[in-house]
């Protein structure tokens, strides 16, 4: 049972279900992907896959393997097993042209506190400049990507000055600077303030609308997730156990609906799986008797807190297959 | 090959402005200030004495063996702190993170560490020869100096490379300075070595650091001297063989080593060091 609802989200999920993509069209494409520290398993098989242009949040409770599952794609890990394809190359074996494709942003950097913020800009991005074609001219002139992820002011101060957000926004430029056509992102906007968190967002869709730029963002908040991503997989226990655009995913829990209304006077409060249902019957039965209707969907985000919750008490597995089961 | 060039471009671009902020950091010229500092007021408290026998102060003899000593210390000991904060802080995993970064990183290291070695070199060679009676520098000796500085800034930095590579953190860093202390103190820095006994000889001269005392005690003392030295002579052959040999071993090991460290690196290596080093400071 649980293998049906498993080959239905991950491999009929949205990728799968839409247009057919043909393979070597895919920009990343990751099949049975497992990763064993010692004796415990990490990944127990791990399958999506991703076309150019497209943004997807991997998403998921601390310690679901989601950091493990990036860092094997951007090529700083080894895997236990499984088929992993990166831009056409295979990560663990890859070289510097493969590189230079690539934008990583990892979760903290502390690196070249000395440097002046366009300084080490303009350094990173020579590095590029060998890797440059007429299709992505590269690296990103720096002057304009500074003013891009709103650092101008900052250009000449020394990066260790800089504070939290504005260190995050060089990470991001720094990530972009040799025009990446697949970027990842590890917990992008821990430690913004909601502005800088919006402004992340709009630079984030520009990227990938206007540049093309395939991203993978990890984030173990659903609403970044919804905001940012055309594709939602939520990795836990080791496993994909969900694929989907937000709204395919919010479809999926089938969870009950609340129906608050009041008639009379009295307040009422009623649960339904089929709420359209419930509330033509409501009407028939009462008609203008019924006022302040409100139907509310069993959200995705209750149903993600529910095996958050789960996974922090420890108990990864079951809150797991408890989520595939509310699928 | 264009990635080789690359390397060495960006690699001189980053070492020429980590350099130059070496120069302009307050914290970074004190580090090239106090060894001159230190040394000048040793050879200050050794004013008076003479090495027994001869008429050449004491200062004169220290000063040239303390030259090779620090040469091989910034060499050593740079680079290792260096390794070491580099990947506690990320900025190796940022270079693999790069194309060619890698290249660029340990290019722009020799660039940076050479910079630093040849400025502390001269902040102890300007005034020695100025202000401590009894250094003197002729054309062979400064023919000398022109291999010598070299060889040894790469028979010692690979060294330096490795150990900061097998290191992994800033609080193992004092397991190395004891061993190199003691190292410094057999190598006839301060003391002759002919005093020593025959065994702390041997070891001894396995090690640069007295081939590199050697080498500069011959450029910038009378032969006179060679009186006191092993074999009655300033064995040039022989600092050109073991150092070269050092040079050799380590431009060959340390590659290795390096890119077994670099290849372990990752966003969770460097978030786990930094968890343990928080813990430290708590």
């Amino acid at each position: 049972m649980i293998d049906n609802v498993l080959d239905m989200t991950t491999v009929t999920g949205a990728l799968e279900a839409g247009m057919p993509m043909p393979v070597d069209e895919r920009v990343l494409d990751v099949r049975d992907l497992r990763m064993r520290y010692g004796t415990t398993d990490v990944l127990h098989g791990v399958t999506f896959s991703a076309r150019r242009g497209e943004v997807i949040a991997l998403l998921g409770p601390n310690g679901a393997g989601k950091t493990t599952t990036i860092e094997i794609l951007e090529g700083f890990r080894g895997r236990s097993a499984g088929d992993v394809t990166v831009l056409g190359e295979d990560p663990g074996v890859a070289g510097e042209k493969w590189r230079a494709r690539l934008g990583v942003v990892l979760q903290s950097w502390r690196d070249h506190g000395k440097w002046r913020v366009r300084d080490l800009l303009h350094h990173l991005g020579t590095y590029y400049a060998d890797y440059s074609t007429p299709a992505i001219p590269r690296p990103w002139p720096v002057d304009d990507l500074i003013e891009k992820v709103g650092l101008t002011a900052q250009a000449r101060q020394r990066v260790s000055r800089l504070s939290g957000g504005q260190r995050r926004r060089l990470d991001v430029a720094i990530g972009i600077v040799g025009r990446p056509e697949l970027l990842f992102l590890d917990e992008p906007t821990v430690g913004f303030d909601p502005a800088a968190r919006r402004e992340f967002h709009d630079l984030v869709h520009r990227l990938a609308d206007v540049d093309d730029t395939t991203i993978l963002l990890t984030t173990h908040d659903l609403d970044e997730a919804e905001k940012l991503a055309d594709r939602i997989l939520i990795l836990a226990g080791g496993r994909i156990i969900a694929d989907g655009s937000a709204d395919q995913l919010s479809l999926l829990v089938a969870g009950e609906s609340e129906i608050r209304w009041t008639r009379d006077g009295a307040r009422y409060v009623h649960a339904a799986v089929d709420a359209t249902a419930f509330v033509r019957e409501l009407f028939r039965q009462y008609g203008d008797a019924i006022a302040d209707l409100e139907v509310r969907r069993s959200s995705l985000e209750e149903t993600y807190m529910t095996l958050v919750r789960e996974s922090e008490a420890g108990r990864a597995a079951t809150a797991a297959s408890t989520f595939q089961e509310a699928l | 090959m264009s990635s080789i060039s690359t390397a060495a471009r960006t690699g001189f671009a980053r070492g020429g402005y980590e350099f130059r902020q070496t120069l302009t950091t307050p914290a970074d010229l004190w580090q090239y200030i106090f060894p001159t500092v230190a040394l000048f007021v040793t050879v200050f408290f050794m004013r008076g004495a003479t090495v027994p026998g001869t008429d050449i102060s004491l200062g004169a003899r220290t000063l040239p063996s303390a030259f090779g000593m620090g040469i091989a210390f910034t060499g050593l000991m740079t680079v290792a702190i260096m390794l070491v904060t580099d990947r506690e802080d990320g900025t190796l995993l940022r270079a693999k993170a790069t194309p060619n970064g890698m290249s660029g990183y340990l290019v722009g290291k020799i660039v940076l560490v050479g910079g630093m070695t040849a400025i502390s070199f001269l902040l102890q060679l300007v005034p020695g020869l100025f202000f401590v009676d009894g250094l003197h520098v002729d054309a062979v000796g400064w023919f000398t100096l022109l291999w010598l500085v070299p060889l040894g800034f790469i028979a010692t930095m690979p060294i330096g490379a490795v150990l900061g590579s097998l290191l992994d953190g800033p609080r193992n860093m004092g397991l190395m300075m004891l061993p190199l202390i003691g190292l410094i103190a057999i190598s006839g820095i301060f003391y002759p070595i002919m005093a020593l006994p025959g065994w702390v000889q041997g070891v001894a001269q396995v090690f640069p650091i007295y081939w590199l005392g050697l080498g500069m005690r011959s450029v910038f003392l009378p032969d006179a001297l060679t009186a006191a030295e092993l074999g009655h002579s300033w064995r040039h052959l022989e600092t050109v063989g073991m150092l070269g040999l050092w040079a050799v071993a380590g431009l060959v090991v340390a590659p290795m080593i390096l890119r077994r460290m670099a290849r372990r690196e990752s966003g969770s290596a460097v978030a786990a060091r930094r968890e343990k080093a928080m813990q430290r400071i708590s």
